[in-house]
């Protein structure tokens, strides 16, 4: 059991999340947040690992992983 | 289940006002996590520098000076020697740090300040909109290099890790990059050990980290990680420097 | 301690930091305050006081502003050079709202100049050398007494206004020897105190909440309407120094003076003796003094001209700065005519006696 939450006011959409899951479980929401930006969200829970990748390449500390 | 990572306590709430992809967020939040895991929030105070991160101290949930361009290793000097009992760093840019600042980080580092710099390198100055830094690569277009870096009239990007390594004071100089998940991992280690030997009084400790400036490149935040690896990384080779604590263990 | 001990005054107004509680000092050698720098490395240690010689002036500038950050008293010195280099760090503590004290042992200028006293740095420090809207809180000694007794005035007022403070002095008064009464060291619990007094802004160590706080050191306001108040509140502390802290010395002011002198500084001392002999051979001329020359007793001179002053004479180690200042005090009451000397030679009082004789009557 595993979960990745973006938190939208601080994403910016800026993929590299996207590109670091190697589930190729998130992508760009096609809500827009406050600011303007697709954030990331996870479409996939059941498949997250909690590796932890997207976390550590995201630079607004937007993400939550809870396993 | 439970949370095994999240956003650092040693962080504010406010949002980084960093463009997309930039990795001074993950620098910050490096750092952040260091301060937690060491447990030293509450006796910890850093200081800005003049370029894209001039409001670290907005970002960083301690208390911070903002230095005047470069001069952020004389200020941490100063602090430090006021209150020697509190842990100090820095934060600074190529343009901060290796331009107008060589001065003061050649000479906080061989006086063996007990402070940690971080230095983070894009090869470009961010905040005033993407002219040459002294850490820009050969050829490289810049708004002030229009025809690319000329070696014969400008010379070659400065190498701060090599070049802080010929003082014979430093503790702890270490090249990581931002590049990759794995890498950023390895940057931590670096992080959390210098921040560490700051505690512990050892000494001047510095990390310096191969990062992106997707806006003034040109290049989306994806693809920058890889312009980067494929032309910063030659250049700026990541790698220990100085570690006196290899040879004390001895 | 009432013992009169004879020293030259660099390293009087060092000793006399030190007795105010000054246990930092971060500075650069520099002639002619040198013996400055080398008293504070011999002494500080003494008092586990902390002395580092900074790479150079700018690095020392900042050093102060890093340590006036943390809430405690930290001083530097230098000479005209030099002092322009720390003009970008000064503009930081002042918009910053630090407390600091610079001294200035002035010598010959612009440029590299010569090693003799001058005063070619009074616009530089009443008028602002670094950028923005600050004012520096500028004593003039003109005896090495003063100069020592400026060390505690300067710490009192920079940490009660949170401004920098600087003491315009010049190579002489910093190297001649006079003798000189120290007032008694001040205590550890007293320096405590006034560290304390800036608890609620300087940086220090922390607390989890609820007393957790989160200090900033900062001159950057990237709002413009949050920087117009922060400067407007600068004006507002500009306006009660004004208004409480003009220091300034009336020598023979009287209503019966024919001419007013103004001078400060060693300059001052070099007229008071022209008077002196003058006024022995039956003039009545006075002098007023500034003692801080900002705030400038404007209302003093002013109030100098009585009916019989028919003019004001200024004196200076310059071109001519000072003096426009007593032309605005002045205001047009009574013409004001200017003597200075530059290049680092000092005037004779012989010489004064001479200008203010050719100037007497409102010539």
């Amino acid at each position: 059991m595993a979960r990745m939450t973006v938190d939208k006011n601080y994403c910016k959409g800026c993929g590299l999340c996207i590109t670091a899951c190697p589930k190729h479980i998130i992508r760009f929401s096609e809500n827009i947040n406050d600011k303007g930006y697709h954030y990331a969200e996870c479409f996939d829970q059941d498949s997250c690992i909690a590796c932890k990748m997207c976390y550590t390449i995201c630079p607004d500390a937007a993400i939550t992983i809870e396993k | 289940m439970k949370v095994i990572a999240s956003r650092p306590k040693a962080l504010t709430d406010a949002q980084f006002t960093y463009c997309p992809g930039c990795l001074h967020g993950v620098a910050h939040r490096l750092i952040a996590e260091a301060i937690d895991e060491l447990g030293i929030q509450n006796n910890t105070m850093g200081v800005a520098p003049v370029g894209c991160s001039v409001f670290a101290y907005k970002f960083f949930d301690i208390d911070m000076a903002e230095a005047a361009h470069g001069r952020a290793p004389a200020v941490a000097t100063g602090m430090k020697r006021a209150r020697p009992d509190m842990n100090v760093f820095t934060y600074q840019g190529d343009g901060d740090l290796a331009a107008i600042g060589t001065a003061e980080i050649i000479h906080a580092a061989n006086r063996g300040e007990n402070i940690s710099v971080f230095f983070v390198n894009n090869a470009i100055y961010g905040m005033t909109g993407g002219q040459m830094a002294p850490t820009s690569l050969p050829d490289m277009k810049t708004t002030t290099s229009p025809y690319g870096r000329k070696t014969s009239d400008v010379g070659y990007p400065i190498q701060v890790c090599e070049l802080l390594s010929s003082l014979i004071a430093p503790y702890y100089i270490e090249r990581v990059s931002l590049l990759s998940p794995t890498d950023i991992i390895k940057a931590k280690k670096a992080v959390l050990k210098a921040m560490k030997f700051n505690t512990e009084k050892r000494g001047f400790t510095f990390v310096e980290f191969v990062s992106t400036c997707p806006t003034n490149w040109g290049i989306n935040p994806v693809d920058s990680l890889k312009w980067a690896k494929d032309n910063m990384i030659p250049f700026f080779k990541p790698g220990v420097y100085r570690d006196k604590s290899v040879e004390e263990a001895k | 301690m009432s013992e009169k001990i004879l020293m030259k005054g660099n390293e009087a107004v060092a000793e006399a930091a030190i007795r105010a509680g000054c246990r930092l000092y971060f500075a650069y050698p520099i002639t002619p305050q040198s013996e400055l720098i080398e008293y504070m490395a011999k002494t500080l240690p003494k008092v586990n006081g902390t002395f580092l010689q900074a790479e150079s002036e700018v690095a020392a500038i900042n050093m102060v502003y890093g340590a006036a950050g943390t809430g405690k008293r930290v001083m530097t010195s230098s000479s005209s050079p030099g002092i322009s280099l720390k003009m970008e760090g000064i503009s930081y503590i002042a918009g910053a709202n630090l407390p600091a004290v610079i001294i200035n042992v002035q010598r010959g200028g612009p440029g590299l100049g010569d090693i003799q006293p001058a005063q070619g740095d009074y616009f530089q420090a009443t008028k602002g050398g670094g950028h923005g809207d600050y004012r520096l809180i500028v004593i003039a000694p003109s005896s090495v007494q003063e100069f020592a007794d400026s060390a505690s005035l300067a710490f009192d007022l920079a940490d009660k206004y949170l401004n920098p403070v600087m003491i315009l002095s010049d190579g002489l008064l910093g190297q001649m020897m006079e003798p000189v009464e120290f007032k008694p060291r001040v205590s550890d619990e007293e320096i405590e105190k006034h560290s304390e007094m800036h608890y609620d802004w300087c940086m220090r160590p922390n607390e989890d909440g609820p007393n957790h706080h989160h200090h900033e050191i900062n001159s950057l306001e990237i709002d413009p309407e949050v920087l117009e108040t922060h400067v407007n509140k600068l004006a507002e502390k500009y306006k009660k120094i004004e208004e409480n802290e003009i220091r300034y010395e009336a020598y023979n002011i009287n209503e019966n003076n024919e001419m007013v002198c103004c001078a400060f500084g060693t300059a001052a001392r070099i007229v008071k003796s022209a008077i002196d002999t003058l006024n022995s051979e039956g003039h009545n001329i006075g002098l007023i003094r500034p003692i801080t020359v900002w705030p400038f007793p404007t209302q003093a001179i002013a109030d100098s001209i009585h009916d019989k002053v028919k003019n004001v004479m200024t004196f200076e180690l310059n071109l001519g700065q000072m003096v426009e200042d007593v032309k605005l005090a002045v205001n047009g009451k009574v013409p004001v005519g200017f003597y200075g000397k530059v290049g680092g030679v000092v005037f004779t009082p012989e010489e004064i006696i001479e200008k203010i004789k050719e100037n007497l009557g409102g010539k």
